[in-house]
């Protein structure tokens, strides 16, 4: 599957509006100075970003520590209020929204985060959390709590009869399983996933990709992916934003961006991922094929 | 003089209690050729890290350790503490993954070279000492390293920080050095500089490498010799080129294929237990 063949192009103009549209966002924070007199400075985390998430895709923002990516993401979920700019979510202006119609945007995007544990209540089971997102809108539990955590526990290939057991019962993968169920269990339009799959073994890793794919096929919304790593990024996104110093020095779609970065920070980040030798796979490949040859020939 | 620069056989690390052994090592063997560089990968609980802590002897109490350990023909389990003490820091050096954590904040980067140095080479003078550690926060290029050697860790950034590990480790002029983790906590720009680093270091000096890590990619880049491990148990072990090129266990062909690729075709990942959640 290559990039955008999931979303058909709607036919003749005018083009769908984006699901969420970020405009020249700016956030500072004030931080004490490091001088004698401790003066107040001023530190721009975000400076002048202006980006788009199409419905159904998935924009994956990447950069090192410091570049401002975690900050973008929490300024587009509102946990935080930006200095100046605006944010433009389902053709409504997420900073004017107040009552029912923010308490209506808190469920249509939802976050995903790098710790599962520490996202989690550990007092709480697992039904409880899940439904917990329900429970703050004042919505009605569809089928009742049970079977409703239980559907949603096996959509993100858990054991459904699980839904009693506390976070700490939990492997990390399935931890981070039971983090993305909660945000399902509101059908969110949109889920940020802030280093989701960061701090995962590299084979619960695979796995754990493969179901927000998985996810998304079925249900259609769209992931704003937060990340470090280029090559899990290269794996999940339909489009890619590079943040160096708070602002986004390219963006483009996957292939165009890892195929012919444009611009020479993004180029020294490509070039600094380590690599296994693609001939070393290349080998592995026709290794692999002869055994699976072997062994039939055996049967 | 041996071949072998450290030659591990069975070795066995468990925490006993009330429930069994409690084995998180497993009967370990591998060689690390004078001058070589061997990759021990495993995943989560595989067993990596208290293996180098078991070289090392630094295991936490209540921690057995069984087999043999034999570095340039020395058998290591065999030394009392005190004269462990000796090859600790001088002549096998270790890095670990977070700098910050392995630094006195309230100490100069300076003093803490200098004192490492000066522990372990008796009839030092505090201006040779200072002279060795500028000289070694040179050879890991950190600028203005004169001047550097005067500041406080918070006043480096996390590379420039490992960079002053690297500094201390070199200053001994070890003949091992074992590396956990060494760059889990770096940038990826940042890591590619540490990880160049590491390479000049052993070309300049010949010291033998023990990288610990979770991370296949930068293991092919740097070792030439891969232990595999998982659950504490030995998987596979072999040249860098055959564990890579043709992995004889199950685990190693899964591991291979769960990770993600920058420059590979886009496919479903190929995982071991694609919709149990593990």
């Amino acid at each position: 599957m290559t990039a955008g063949d999931s979303i058909p192009r709607q036919p003749g103009p005018p083009e769908p509006a984006p699901l969420l549209r970020a405009e020249n966002l700016v956030k500072e924070f004030t931080v004490s100075g490091g001088g004698l007199l401790g003066r107040a400075g001023r530190f721009r985390a975000v400076d002048d970003v202006s980006l788009e998430v199409r419905k159904g895709e998935t924009l994956a923002l990447v950069g090192e520590s410091g570049s401002g990516k975690s900050t973008t993401a929490r300024l587009i979920a509102r946990l935080i209020d930006a200095t100046s700019g605006t944010i433009e979510f389902d053709g409504r202006e997420v900073h004017a929204l107040t009552g029912k119609a923010l308490h209506a945007f808190r469920s249509e995007v939802q976050m995903v985060f790098q710790d599962p544990y520490s996202s989690l209540n550990p007092k709480h089971t697992v039904e409880r959390i899940v439904t917990a997102p329900l429970a703050y809108q004042r919505r009605p539990i569809p089928g009742g709590a049970r079977a409703f955590a239980a559907a949603l526990l096996e959509r993100v290939g858990l054991n459904p009869d699980h839904a009693a057991r506390y976070p700490a019962q939990f492997s990390g993968g399935q931890a981070q399983r039971i983090g993305i169920a909660r945000a399902l269990a509101v059908s969110p339009k949109l889920i940020i996933a802030d280093e989701a799959v960061s701090a995962l073994d590299v084979s619960v890793q695979a796995q754990v990709i493969n179901l927000l794919r998985r996810l998304q096929d079925e249900e259609g919304f769209s992931y704003l992916f937060i990340a470090h790593d280029l090559a899990v990024v290269r794996q999940i996104a339909t489009r890619v934003a590079v943040m160096n110093g708070g602002r986004i020095v390219e963006t483009g779609d996957r292939d165009t961006v890892f195929g012919s970065p444009q611009d020479p920070y993004t180029r020294k980040l490509l070039a600094a991922v380590p690599r296994i030798r693609p001939e070393w796979d290349a080998a592995r490949r026709r290794n692999e094929q002869a055994r699976r040859e072997r062994e039939e020939a055996e049967l | 003089m041996t071949d072998t620069l450290l030659q591990v056989r069975g070795l066995t690390v468990g925490f006993p209690n009330a429930n069994g052994p409690n084995t998180v090592v497993n009967s370990l063997d591998f060689d690390l050729a004078r001058g070589g560089a061997l990759g021990i990968v495993g995943e989560s609980g595989s067993g990596k890290s208290m293996t180098s802590l078991a070289i090392m002897g630094l295991l936490p109490k209540g921690a057995e350790r069984t087999g043999s350990i034999a570095f340039d023909g020395t058998e290591l389990t065999a030394l009392p503490e005190r004269a462990m003490r000796s090859y600790r820091g001088d002549r096998i050096a270790m890095i670990f993954q977070d700098p910050l954590s392995s630094l006195n904040p309230y100490y100069t980067v300076g003093t803490q070279i200098m004192e490492a140095y000066r522990s372990h080479r008796t009839g030092v003078t505090r201006r040779q000492a200072r002279a060795v550690a500028i000289e070694a926060m040179e050879r890991v290029h950190i600028g203005d390293a004169a001047r550097r050697v005067d500041h406080y860790p918070h006043q480096f950034s996390g590379g420039m920080r490992q960079r002053v590990m690297i500094a201390m480790t070199l200053s001994m002029e070890p003949e091992l050095i074992i590396a956990d983790e060494p760059t889990t906590a770096l940038d990826v720009t940042v890591q590619a500089q540490i990880l160049d680093l590491l390479a000049e270091i052993r070309a300049d000096t010949g010291a033998g490498l023990v990288l610990i890590t979770h991370d296949l990619a930068v293991v092919s880049e740097v070792t030439d010799h891969i232990v595999v491990m998982r659950d504490g148990d030995l998987v596979e072990q072999g040249p860098a080129e055959r564990i890579f090129t043709d992995p004889q266990a199950p685990y190693t062909r899964m591991l291979l294929d769960a990770v993600p690729r920058i420059d590979d075709e886009i496919g479903l990942l190929r995982t071991m237990h694609t919709e149990e959640g593990r």
